[in-house]
């Protein structure tokens, strides 16, 4: 089961050191880009966003936003732009991509570059359901795409990066799901770093219409486990009256990676959204995740597992927004931590005065595998209507000595023993995904993780 | 040599002596009961011989066919052959039996060698339906909302999969009603046979009369006070452990 891409280990390349005539991004949006084939508007928004970018301040470790977080890795001026890759390393990585086994569409990124993109079925494309590369549909769509790019504000500290991110932003993916229309098999996305010091800026948006029903995975890896780069991702979730979202983040960057990921997802009129998280790689990874419910009887579930070994280290910072009444939201995140790995949750729930009838939950766990792994949450409540159900908790702790009791008297060697103890500890949050596929593909991911992580 | 043998064992709890100086010895093929009052020492005595961290051995010898296993880690002396159904199994969240079971296996198999799923997958079933254990039990998690019963098939079970040289079964009838107790007892009874020594620990005799020992010893603070045929089971219960406490209370005869 281990034995796909998900495995970084295999070295690609071996023509280091390479040739660097990109350009960083610091020195800014590059002349001409305009020209190329992207819409005035467009490229208008860029260049506000370039000025929004260099006006705002980086963020320090006093900024609420980013308590407790390694702001000092988050220097930018060693990484460039993208460049087009060569027919060899594109079909080097085409052939790495393997997910899963039966998708409704597939699309293929490396350092910012379409690779290939398997389009739709016939059928889906007559019912009007989209599935572009962000290029072309803000041309074809142009209406719906500039009604719902980056619309949503960005709440939880990344106001620089989400800046940056929509000044450089090149590549991504737009999905439109029609009124009624359900696609039944997953939406497949995968977005590589190759070149040492490149850099992406991965944005996927995805609205569903009312009462349609669509699932996306999105794969973030490395085509090298140890190679340096930038992430700087976006991604807006819609969901509309009634419609049903399923979200995977699957991110495998290598350990030298600094990624920042900002998520907005919005549920309207009895609409559900569910998004799993499982971040395995990066050096030091962030995830922004703002949930609204924006209509009555939405539901919004967050679901995170993180797996830190090394010096990983893993931010995360949600906001459950409560915005109208009867909503439901429910936030599970697990992390595993040996050697120096530290996990940050930052999490506040947000029931506004009108949001009666709330239920919103929020459970951290950390399991802390080593002396030095350390784990920082901060759950918070804010709550302005009067009928509602709230809980969070946050906890940390070690495995239990009676587990692993249980398991070495049956045989099983003490590293094995520990693994299926966090394997099983993770496996709550997984299973709570209520696509199989999807749940098998994620499990397979941790395994490899595990498979790439030495045995003391 | 084909035999469990403890020699004048003592142990230690945070200080303090809970088995001193037991022997006591399991030829193999023989299933040996050991009963005794709360507090005798009984799930200690398990607990050691299956290497529990908490447990400190302070004297003695425990020789399974001859070697020596208190030097032993303990998942070292599972995979030689010990085995302990637990009293109180472990939940463990998240782990199904399926996958728990097959990392049993798996370890007991050389370096490289990986398990065959099918046949593995035959086995197991095959011994499910000798403890009347619904096949949805293996995608459930070890113990997790198991009823009473259903945690000590599970023990059950598992011995079934490794085929233990010698089995330590603690309480194994605590928390059974009547019929659960005849399945475990059945399971134990098709497992018994020349491979396989037992010690069987109860507190009460009546799990002796589903699975009949071929001895009886009797454990008390921590040391063997009496041994016998299974008629010492039913003289316990008539008599009551008053009766071997009062003997120990008093001065052994020369």
């Amino acid at each position: 089961m281990i034995n796909d891409t998900a495995v970084l280990d295999g070295v690609m390349e071996t023509d280091s050191p390479q040739e660097t005539s990109a350009r960083t991004i610091l020195s800014g949006i590059p002349e001409g880009r305009s020209a190329d084939h992207l819409p005035v508007w467009f490229h208008e928004r860029q260049q506000i966003a370039w000025s929004r970018f260099a006006s705002l301040p980086m963020p320090a470790r006093k900024d609420q936003p980013w308590r407790f977080s390694n702001v000092a890795a988050l220097d930018l001026t060693p990484f460039r732009l993208g460049e087009v890759l060569r027919h060899a390393q594109r079909s080097e990585i085409l052939e790495r991509s393997v997910g899963l086994r039966g998708v409704a569409g597939r699309i293929i990124f490396a350092d910012d570059h379409l690779l290939r993109r398997d389009p739709l079925s016939e059928k889906l494309r007559q019912l009007g359901v989209v599935f572009q590369p962000l290029e072309r549909a803000m041309i074809e769509h142009e209406e719906l795409f500039r009604k719902h790019f980056m619309s949503q504000p960005t709440r939880l500290g990344s106001e620089k990066f989400a800046a940056l991110h929509e000044a450089l932003v090149t590549s991504g993916t737009f999905i439109y799901v029609p009124r009624g229309v359900e696609v039944e098999l997953p939406i497949e996305i995968f977005h590589w770093l190759h070149k040492d010091d490149a850099s992406v800026f991965p944005h996927m948006l995805l609205v569903a219409d009312e009462l349609s029903k669509v699932t996306v995975i999105e794969h973030f890896r490395s085509t090298h486990p140890r190679r340096r780069g930038f992430a700087c991702g976006v991604n807006d979730l819609v969901a509309g009256r009634g419609a049903k979202i399923r979200y995977v983040c699957a991110q495998s960057w290598s350990d030298n990676v600094v990624a920042v990921q900002v998520n907005t997802t919005t549920a309207d009129r009895d609409a559900s959204a569910m998004s799993l998280n499982v971040n395995l790689g990066g050096g030091y990874s962030r995830f922004e995740s703002f949930s609204r419910l924006t209509g009555e009887g939405a539901r919004s579930d967050l679901l995170a597992v993180s797996v830190g070994e090394g010096s990983q280290e893993f931010d995360a910072r949600t906001l459950q927004s409560h915005e109208s009444p009867h909503t439901t939201s429910d936030l599970l995140y697990k992390n595993s931590l040996s050697d120096r790995a530290r996990a940050t949750f930052g999490g506040l729930i947000r029931v506004e005065p009108h949001a009666h009838f709330t239920d919103a939950y929020q459970t951290v766990r950390n399991l802390l595998l080593s002396d030095d792994a350390e784990a920082n949450s901060m759950p918070g409540l804010e709550i302005m209507a009067d009928n509602v159900k709230c809980s969070h908790g946050a906890t940390s702790g070690q495995l239990d000595p009676d587990e692993m009791f249980y398991l070495l008297a049956r045989g099983i060697s003490a590293p094995v023993a520990q693994q299926l103890l966090v394997k099983g500890f993770l496996n709550e949050v997984v299973l709570r995904f209520d696509n199989p596929a999807l749940a098998a593909k994620v499990h397979e991911l941790i395994n490899a993780k595990f498979a790439r992580i030495p045995r003391s | 040599m084909n035999q469990f043998e403890i020699q004048d064992l003592r142990a230690t709890i945070a200080g303090q002596e809970i088995i001193r100086g037991l022997s006591l010895t399991v030829p193999k093929g023989e299933v040996h009961a050991i009963m005794g009052p709360n507090g005798s020492g009984k799930s200690t005595l398990a607990k050691v011989i299956a290497g529990h961290p908490d447990y400190t051995v302070t004297n003695g010898a425990v020789l399974m066919d001859g070697e020596n296993i208190l030097e032993l880690a303990p998942d070292e002396r599972a995979r030689k052959g010990i085995f302990l159904a637990f009293q109180y199994p472990s939940e463990i969240p998240g782990v199904t039996i399926a996958n728990f079971l097959r990392a049993a296996v798996q370890a007991r198999l050389p370096d490289g060698e990986e398990l065959e799923a099918t046949d593995y997958y035959a086995e197991l079933y095959e011994k499910m339906d000798l403890l009347e254990m619904d096949r949805s039990f293996t995608s459930r998690s070890v113990n997790e909302g198991f009823s009473g019963g259903e945690k000590k098939r599970n023990e059950i079970l598992q011995m079934a999969m490794l085929e233990p040289k010698y089995a330590v079964l603690d309480e194994t009838d605590s928390g059974l009603d009547i019929d659960a107790l005849k399945v475990v007892a059945n399971g134990v009874n098709s497992l018994r046979g020349p491979n396989l020594g037992v010690l069987l620990i109860t507190h009460y005799q009546r799990l002796l009369d589903y699975i009949v020992p071929d001895h009886v010893h009797v454990m008390v603070q921590g040391r063997i006070v009496r041994s016998g045929d299974k008629s010492l089971a039913f003289e316990l219960e008539e008599k009551g452990y008053d009766w071997v406490r009062d003997e120990v209370a008093e001065p052994a005869v020369a």
